[in-house]
């Protein structure tokens, strides 16, 4: 017989071949997020490793956190956490083999995008009004 | 485009043996199953951790202190972390492993992201520990 022809396996497409779905849309955010937290954890290594330093770094780190710009990334950080929380236990749904219908996944993943705004709101909401 | 799939020409494995990932010491889904594990583990620890930032916003040094030494808010913190760290160290070698083709990039990559990982969770640690457990000395 003869020797076995190299069979190359199927690559995916780049991502601009396909039209735009919800599902598609929260996936690609799902990663965008997760790398989006990965670098942001920095941040509150750098909170903690200053309070564990002492009052003069805290302070410091606690000013910037406190400025517009430190409001703004913690608003933002926080809606990016609701999001991939979301998307993760809509993931998790999803390796049960739950929620695979075509409306199904589609509402699934509006309310990713809904439900982590409201999220967002309403902790920053509580935080004002209870801190 | 490098091109890093096995040659399918020398081995001897079917492709269902291939696609399983199951190889002889049986731990192939251990990336896939400790990436779950810690997100059902992530879930009710980043609820917690939401709370005790919420609390820590604006205080001062003393009272971040104090809250931060609380032994339930920091074996709270503790776990959070070690959650968290494994979780985006596995997330971003999936990410490195999609979308960095050359094979030289994608082990510098994957070095590069446990390296992180593990240098952002020993600094959490060690500060939750120092703060926390320097409160017992006093």
């Amino acid at each position: 017989m003869a020797e076995a022809k190299l069979a190359p396996r199927p690559l995916s497409p780049h991502l601009q071949v396909y039209r735009w779905s919800w599902t598609m849309a929260m996936s690609v955010a799902h990663r965008i997020t997760g790398t989006a937290l990965y670098i942001g954890i920095a941040l509150f290594a750098i909170w903690l490793v200053a309070l564990a330093s002492g009052p003069r770094a805290f302070d410091a780190v606690q000013w910037f956190f406190g400025s517009p710009l430190g409001y703004l990334i913690l608003f933002g950080y926080t809606w990016v956490l609701m999001h991939h929380m979301l998307g993760g236990v809509r993931h998790l749904v999803w390796d049960f083999g739950h929620g695979m219908e075509p409306a199904q996944r589609v509402n699934m993943a509006r309310f990713t995008l809904i439900g982590s705004i409201i999220l967002t709101v309403l902790i920053w909401a509580v935080a004002i009004l209870l801190f | 485009m490098a091109d890093n799939r096995a040659d399918t020409r020398v081995s001897m494995r079917t492709p269902l043996a291939r696609v399983k990932g199951l190889g002889a010491s049986g731990h192939g889904v251990e990336h896939w199953w400790l990436h779950r594990m810690t997100a059902v583990s992530n879930v009710p620890l980043i609820i917690a951790f939401v709370i005790v930032v919420a609390a820590l916003a604006g205080s001062s040094y003393e009272g971040a202190v104090a809250i931060v030494s609380h032994p339930l808010v920091a074996i709270i913190l503790l776990l959070a972390v070690i959650s968290v760290t494994n979780h985006m160290r596995l997330g971003m070698q999936i990410v490195i492993e999609d979308y960095v083709h050359d094979k030289g990039y994608k082990i510098a990559a994957v070095i590069a992201n446990n390296f992180y990982a593990v240098i952002v969770a020993v600094a959490c640690l060690y500060a939750i520990l120092k703060v926390s457990l320097g409160r017992i000395l006093l």
